[in-house]
């Protein structure tokens, strides 16, 4: 949408009646400064705080939203004053959510550099107390479990989704659209007791396994997958369907080489959060596949380790030595945020290689 | 999506087609028959606790369990909803902002930037939700409980460390905000160009474009981005029960330290310590989520229904 | 284009696991040197997270003399703990609490012979320190009917009669109280909170309890961790917690008898001492019931006791000698002095450990 308001500043018929384009940015920073100016006075009285930044920022963008939209309905007309009002507060809304998003990276960086070093990716807590050790078991414990979480959950995921959208007609699939918004509800702990459940019937009490973790991963990713890629595919316009119909080429093959990769950066996106959320689990992870300081490559023997119970249990039993318990414990938080924007950027490189080449 | 019309024509039947929809269907049937075992796991390992003696679970101190669950049931929609408010209006903004504000080549770094946000695992968001934001909020709730107390909400008195239930819903927000924006933004990068110039031509701002062209396109995305949300929000186990202080109470003040708790957050804290019928009993909450789930998903398909000739592009 | 690009997440992942690994294979067996024991296997446990760094460092402990043994304790709560004893998913248990009488009579633990009842001792002893944090004041003096009317909600100021009067020269704050309380069900408020009704009957109505009563409010916060944090960064605050946790923050010398004490571990083993066994048990259990409301000098009655639960006679002689190895080293002397020094906890006694030596060696 390239719909900028003419540049030069040329009298003409259709800049008539416009605010000149410096006028919003003039209009932020007044404001911004009569709000700073009040704002010193009246705290010229008490001490000052860290809050009151952000009281005068809000303010400030506050005055600046209503002066801004005031002027312009007084020389554009409302429809136009209603525009940039929308346009602040959507800029607005972005601004608003980094303000959390900085605050948590800062403070991750902050408190997890202090362990981010090669011992921590090489080391396992294997006769470790106190200080020292890494968490290079956790970090395969996640690759792998989240790895079979989704080597398991993207195709039942993904069919199901084309069943829907392609297939699907009458009360089955309403009964399953419907059915996968419910499962989007189970407490990620339910999955984990579930999953435990499941494999105690095939390897007897108090058995926990890699793959049970994975089992409990994916009842939670399987839905987000479908949900999400659903409505990608919902969004491929059926010209291109009956466009592929009309030169005979057969359905399935249709949704394989035409459906699917019209929406294969949409789908990419979904698959990415369903492993965003999935990754991060620790309730049902602690319960399925169990709590281990050593290292385990098998998905299918023994206990297995993951980064969120590594950092969640570094945070709750800290021994008397509690700053290592504590530094590893953000390491750790930071390495999976790292993990999640690898595989991130991955996947929109991905999408971007296969997705056929559009206006935008 | 390719309803036919009356005479119908019966195409020919490759076997690559019978395999593909085979397996799709295969893999939905097998989608309802996890859910069915998720389900009858919950039922038979919570029917114990829902008829289970008060005096014999340690959990329901002699109430029985239908008092036990009613302030958890509360905790568990009145944080959700409050996560929502606040995140679904700024979700669509930032969606917006990315798709049809922001300078093109930005766009995508940006759409980037949110994502991280679902990149932050849950455990972390616990973190940063005690020991930042709380510690943050809570002078404004203080201010907020001095001059604001004759509205319900603020009542106070306010929480000395401000993990209330503000603060986890604050918190919930920001986790569902990555969820919902990357959903609405995909489905409003889809609006069709045509509609969007077609408005344009017709000499229409550019909020006025997105009203007429790029809301009603991507209303279901929307709601379904939001349920997504929801869903996450009402199932969040380990960040609400690490910020929040919670209390089995119903109370409508959202700044004091006696707070609902929610039904996951409650399981999780109190499942490590639980044995016998106690385990049972906590089942059965989740049961009840499971329900809770269901009753709201049934509400907003109803609502997306009626609005079906707006939504989806066929 | 599915499988494609799972295929392609699949290779890195792979990559990076193969790279990872051949990194820590190196570093998977730094004690190269055989140190002559002959055990070898997996030993399994699951129970209290109050435990877990007292096992962390008996786990190392054990594991270094023992190369070739796994010990694997699952921080999954006491309950869970206890279930999964029951259930035989593991061969020994933590727990805040000793099986009750009516549990153990049921003697349906799935591990041990039917009949032959099971070992509990009382290894891991942990002073309790009742935490706050106020400005400029490190330690207060308050006796147990002043520490339940703080925590129950009668005592909401810290300039409160009661709590200024058993405090001479210290500059007490006009600030309110915000008495921060464990959010989940915890060992830790069962034995908190027996103290005060032990030593504060009259004021503390409700018992020994788990679960916060919502009528005495207070802030809840989760885990040791949680609390700890919250009392740190909130103002005029107090909690408790394990006395290891406590940090730079001001804690209280608790009255008993005519003196205040405070904690020490020395302290917290002296009760243990001074209390009875409970009766009607085995000869190899060894639940203790606390004398809170004791008069003795030098003993600081806020203790937290964690059990170890394993059988005297399993049904499977796979695990015996890893039991009975692990156990003896937790009970003795180097075992507990390591513990201490990881974990902050107290030592147990010499008659104790003499008599606990006695019931592992006689496990079969």
């Amino acid at each position: 949408m390239t719909t900028t308001t003419p540049a030069r500043p040329i009298e003409n018929a259709y800049s008539a009646g416009q605010l000149p384009r410096w006028a919003p940015l003039t209009i932020l920073i007044g404001s911004l400064a009569i709000v700073v100016i009040i704002f010193m006075f009246v705290q010229a009285g008490q001490p000052a705080g860290e809050f009151n930044i952000v009281g005068a920022l809000l303010s400030g963008v506050v005055l600046f939203a209503i002066v801004l939209t005031t002027v312009s309905r007084l020389v554009e007309g409302h429809r136009r004053a209603t525009d940039r009002l929308v346009t602040t507060l959507v800029t607005l809304a972005f601004l608003i959510a980094l303000v959390p998003l900085i605050s948590l990276l800062y403070t991750v960086l902050i408190n997890g550099a202090a362990r981010f070093d090669l011992d921590f990716f090489t080391l396992s807590l294997r006769n470790v107390v106190g200080e020292g050790g890494g968490a290079a078991h956790a970090i395969i414990g996640t690759l792998q479990m989240t790895l079979a979480a989704a080597i398991i959950s993207v195709p039942i995921g993904l069919m199901t989704s084309i069943y829907l959208v392609e297939y699907g007609r009458g009360r089955l699939a309403q009964a399953i659209t419907f059915f996968v918004d419910v499962m989007t509800g189970i407490p990620s702990i339910v999955a984990g007791l579930f999953a435990y459940s499941l494999i105690v019937i095939f390897f007897g009490p108090g058995v926990r396994l890699g793959i049970a973790g994975a089992v409990a991963l994916s009842v939670l990713m399987i839905p987000v997958v479908v949900r999400s890629s659903e409505e990608m595919l919902r969004l491929v316009p059926n010209e291109l369907r009956e466009a592929s119909f009309a030169l005979g080429v057969p359905k399935w093959l249709t949704i394989l080489k035409i459906v699917l990769p019209t929406s294969i950066a949409g789908i990419t996106t979904g698959v990415m959060l369903a492993i965003a959320r999935v990754i991060g689990e620790t309730a049902p992870l602690l319960v399925a596949a169990g709590f281990t300081n050593n290292f385990n490559y098998s998905l299918f023997s023994d206990r297995m380790q993951s980064l969120p119970v590594y950092v969640y249990s570094s945070y709750i039993s800290q021994g008397t030595d509690a700053q290592s318990y504590i530094d590893r414990a953000w390491a750790g938080a930071l390495t999976l945020i790292l993990i999640v924007m690898a595989l991130n950027l991955l996947a929109r490189i991905i999408a971007k290689i296969f997705a056929p080449k559009t206006g935008r | 999506m390719t309803s036919t019309a009356a005479p119908r024509m019966r195409a020919k039947q490759r076997p690559g087609d019978r395999l593909f929809s085979g397996t799709a269907l295969a893999a939905g049937a097998l989608i309802l028959a996890i859910l069915a075992a998720v389900a009858a796991f919950l039922v038979i390992q919570g029917v114990p606790g829902i008829t289970a003696d008060p005096e014999e679970t340690t959990l329901l101190e002699g109430t029985d369990f239908w008092t036990y669950v009613g302030p958890l049931v509360f905790g568990t929609i009145w944080s959700a909803a409050i996560a929502l408010i606040m995140a679904v209006p700024i979700a669509i903004g930032i969606a917006l902002f990315i798709s049809h504000y922001a300078p093109r080549p930005l766009a995508a770094t940006l759409g980037y930037i949110v994502d991280l946000l679902a990149a932050v695992p849950s455990v972390v968001f616990g973190l940063w939700g005690g020991n930042v934001l709380a510690v943050g909020v809570q002078p404004f709730y203080a201010w907020l409980a001095e001059n604001f107390s004759w509205i319900p909400l603020f009542a106070g008195p306010a929480s000395g460390t401000g993990r209330t239930v503000l603060t986890a819903s604050i918190v919930l927000a920001v986790m569902v905000l990555p969820i919902i924006t990357a959903i609405c933004r995909e489905v409003f990068l889809q609006t069709p160009v045509l509609h969007e110039e077609a408005a344009l031509a017709l000499g229409a701002t550019r909020w006025e474009m997105i009203k007429v062209a790029v809301l009603p396109f991507g209303r279901a995305g929307i709601v379904s981005g939001a349920m997504l949300g929801l869903g996450r929000a009402l199932g969040e186990t380990m960040a609400v029960a690490m910020v929040l202080s919670a209390s089995n109470v119903i109370t409508f003040d959202i700044i004091s330290s006696i707070n609902p708790s929610t039904i996951a957050a409650n399981i999780a804290l109190s499942f490590p310590e639980a044995y016998g019928l106690n385990v049972n009993v906590l089942i059965a909450t989740g049961l009840i989520l499971f329900a809770i789930t269901l009753i709201v998903n049934t509400i907003a398909r109803y609502i997306v229904n009626r609005r079906k000739e707006f939504s989806g592009a066929n | 284009m599915n499988f494609k690009r799972l295929g392609t997440i699949g290779a890195i992942a792979i990559a990076g696991t193969i790279l990872l690994s051949s990194c820590a294979a190196a570093t998977g067996s730094t004690d190269g040197e055989g140190t002559g024991s002959t055990l070898t296997g997996t030993l399994v446990g699951a129970g209290a997270s109050s435990q877990q760094s007292a096992q962390e460092a008996w786990v190392a402990g054990f594991q270094t003399a023992n190369e070739n043994v796994t010990v694997e304790y699952d921080p999954i709560g006491s309950g869970g703990g206890r279930d999964t004893f029951i259930g035989g998913g593991s061969q020994f248990a933590g727990s805040d609490r000793a099986f009750k009488d009516e549990e153990i009579a049921e003697d349906n633990f799935a591990s041990c012979v039917p009949g032959t009842g099971i070992l509990e001792i009382p290894a891991y002893i942990s002073p309790i320190a009742i935490i706050f944090n106020l400005d400029g004041v490190d330690s207060l003096n308050l006796d147990a009917a002043t520490i339940a009317g703080i925590f129950n909600g009668s005592i909401t100021n810290w300039n409160d009669a009661a709590i200024v009067s058993q405090n001479d020269g210290v500059e007490l704050p006009d600030l309110g109280i915000t008495a921060v309380h464990r959010a989940d069900d915890s060992g830790t408020t069962a034995n908190f909170t027996d103290y005060l009704s032990a030593a504060a009957p009259s004021v503390w109505t409700v018992g020994s309890i788990e679960t916060w009563p919502t009528e005495f409010g207070g802030e809840g916060a989760p885990q040791t961790s949680g609390l700890v944090d919250a009392v740190t960064n909130g103002t005029g605050t107090i909690g408790y917690a394990d006395a290891s946790r406590a940090g730079d923050l001001g804690t209280v010398a608790v009255k008993v008898g005519d003196e205040y004490v405070p904690y020490s571990p020395e302290a917290a083993a002296a009760i243990v001492d001074a209390s009875p066994f409970a009766e009607g048990r085995g000869e190899t259990d060894f639940a203790v019931n606390l004398d809170r409301a004791t008069d003795a000098s030098g003993v600081y009655p806020v203790v937290l006791i964690s059990y170890l639960i394993a059988c005297n006679e399993y049904a499977s002689s796979d695990s015996v000698d890893l039991v009975k190895g692990y156990l003896s080293y937790i009970i003795s002397p180097e075992g507990q002095s390591t513990a201490a020094d990881a974990a902050g906890s107290a030592p147990i006694s010499s008659t104790l450990f003499d008599k606990a030596q006695a019931a592992v060696d006689a496990i079969k």
